[in-house]
């Protein structure tokens, strides 16, 4: 187990390590980086402070290992537009972010596990066959459409809800949706197929036959052993999450990271963006290390398998 | 059940995804041929007018913008941006990412872990997020786009190759061709790829739809092809201001892109129940 341990948390740390590699290449792809981190309004004493900070000076190892121990110390550098340390920037918006995240969330799990248990137990028949239909729909539709499409009929329309910003509940409910939306299809599908495996089981056929219910059967034996590909996904679906945040925010408003990423790219501010994908990564690469270490502690299995 | 008992008749759906993916191509290939009026020509006194309205002796079937432009037109036109920049990226994206796979499963050793921890370094980034970082570096456009989407999607095709390559390098046709002299790439496009080409077709069909998604997302947020060049993108992102005024602007392009994206992935779901995928 500890050696399994080691063994997640070195790879999650080269991954890491990769991520932040991967960001300060392209911070160079387009040449000359002070053109790309300064606004247009930046003075010439700006530019070769800035140069000086960054050891343009100096060879691009240097500037590399530069940049690595500032993020090693959460030095993501200062903000000229909004004359802040972008750290600080950062975690101002986190909380709005984790908020719609965990409504997002909240709509995937609470909908789309009884569509893929109802999809699992009705399958071959007509309606399994219509839920399939309306995941797929959740799947195909973009998030920013059927954003603006609830904002019209919700917001516009029958002025349930109101259509953007942040603040109480109910600016929380469309948001949560438009997000959850992509999310709640890959739940269903998942457990769909994680169920119709497990049904094909002879432990199924023979609590069966010792006269389990069906309520009882999916409650005791099916949920439990497909909690593994449920807690992997969940994993994913963090990362995306994050991604789909993005769009959604700008739609709504919600002044989250990404809204914030939007508003900086159009300040020119790109050190802010570049924490935030910085951040982005490393909260995926962490998901995906708790999931692993999440289910070796849940089915023992796992360890024995992972250990080639 | 006896013969007299009524039943549904049995209809199969199964064309209409293909139909619809088909419609959409051909409307994005005649666009110059089949929009009733220019998409960029402006009429400030028609604008945001809803749809049915009539100006100049022309009928906006589906409404004008917020310069007076037709939305029917602009959606025609939008449609070809994102078809071209959703299949150039799932092409560029499919010939590097297959490349770096094969090449991964076949040489095995050093060349195999760089290549591969590489494909894991990229896919733990959130695709639109570095998309958005390489966009806001290269800054935005069309061809900036496609090479963007296919930076950021290539690792998806990577891990199908190198995983469908390494079950077959071992198997006795290829171990054949090597013993008989066949160099690396012969075996590679004569004997492997034909045989991880189903797999790899239909990540590239389900990829198509998703690369569809991020153009118009990163239209949306300005990143992508740039104005006055319609993409359903940027429009839906007008429609977002004139929400309250007028629906249309946004309503038609959203649906365009819905369509769309939903038949490639019941295109996507069709085949890989058919040939089996290599996730």
């Amino acid at each position: 187990m500890i050696r399994f341990l080691l063994h997640r948390v070195g790879q999650a740390l080269v991954a890491a390590l990769g991520v932040v590699t991967l960001v300060f290449f392209i911070q160079r792809l387009a040449g000359d980086p002070v053109a790309l981190l300064l606004p247009e309004t930046a003075t010439q004493a700006d530019i070769d402070a800035m140069r000086s900070t960054l050891g343009l000076d100096r060879s691009a190892w240097v500037q590399y290992l530069e940049f690595l121990k500032d993020i090693m110390r959460f030095d993501l550098g200062d903000s000229f537009v909004q004359n802040a340390p972008v750290i600080d920037i950062i975690v101002s918006r986190i909380p709005h972010t984790l908020q719609l995240a965990a409504g997002a969330l909240t709509v995937a799990l609470a909908i789309g596990l009884p569509l893929g248990l109802i999809m699992a137990l009705t399958r071959g028949r007509a309606l399994s066959r219509w839920i399939m239909g309306l995941v797929l729909a959740c799947q195909s539709m973009p998030t920013f459409w059927s954003g603006i499409m609830m904002i019209l009929v919700f917001g516009v329309w029958l002025k349930w809800l109101p259509s953007s910003g942040t603040g109480t509940l109910a600016h929380l409910v469309m948001p949560s949706v438009a997000l959850g939306l992509l999310s709640l299809a890959t739940y269903a599908r998942i457990v769909r197929s994680a169920l119709i495996d497990e049904l094909g089981r002879d432990y199924v056929r023979s609590a069966r036959a010792r006269g389990v219910g069906t309520v009882r059967l999916v409650h005791r034996h099916l949920l439990r052993n497909s909690i593994i590909p449920i807690i992997s996904i969940t994993a994913l679906e963090i990362s995306q999450l994050l991604a789909g945040a993005v769009i959604v925010e700008t739609v709504f408003a919600w002044p989250g990271l990404g809204l914030l990423t939007v508003q900086s790219i159009a300040a020119r501010d790109f050190l802010v963006v570049q924490a935030v994908v910085l951040i982005g990564a490393f909260v995926t690469i962490a998901a995906n290390l708790a999931a692993d270490i999440l289910y070796s502690v849940v089915d023992p299995r796992v360890r024995l398998d992972d250990s080639a | 059940m006896d013969k007299y008992t009524w039943q549904a008749p049995r209809i199969n759906w199964s064309w209409w995804p293909g139909f619809l993916l088909t419609l959409l191509v051909l409307c994005a290939l005649f666009a110059p041929w089949l929009v009733p009026i220019d998409p960029d020509r402006q009429n400030l006194l028609g604008r945001l007018k809803a749809p049915g309205f009539e100006a100049r002796g022309h009928l906006f079937w589906l409404g004008s913008d917020e310069l007076g432009r037709d939305v029917l037109s602009r959606l025609i036109y939008g449609a070809r941006v994102s078809i071209m920049v959703a299949f150039l990226s799932v092409l560029l994206s499919g010939v590097v990412g297959v490349f770096v796979g094969m090449l991964a499963a076949y040489l095995r050793g050093p060349v195999e872990t760089i290549l591969m921890r590489l494909v894991d370094i990229f896919l733990s980034v959130p695709a639109i997020l570095l998309a958005i970082l390489t966009v806001a570096v290269l800054g935005p456009g069309f061809i900036n786009v496609i090479l963007v989407l296919a930076l950021t999607r290539w690792p998806r095709y990577a891990r199908v190759a190198y995983g469908q390559t390494l079950v077959l390098t071992n198997r006795p046709f290829v171990t054949l061709a090597r013993a008989m002299g066949a160099s690396i790439p012969h075996v590679m496009i004569k004997h492997i790829l034909p045989n991880i080409a189903g797999p790899l077709l239909v990540v590239a069909t389900l990829e198509f739809g998703l690369m569809v998604l991020f153009e118009a997302g990163l239209s949306f947020l300005g990143l992508g092809v740039q104005p006055p060049t319609a993409s359903w993108g940027s429009m839906l992102a007008t429609g977002r201001n004139y929400v309250a005024s007028a629906w249309w602007i946004a309503t038609f392009p959203g649906l365009a892109l819905f369509m769309l994206v939903l038949s490639a992935n019941l295109i996507g779901d069709r085949l890989s129940e058919q040939i089996g995928t290599g996730k």
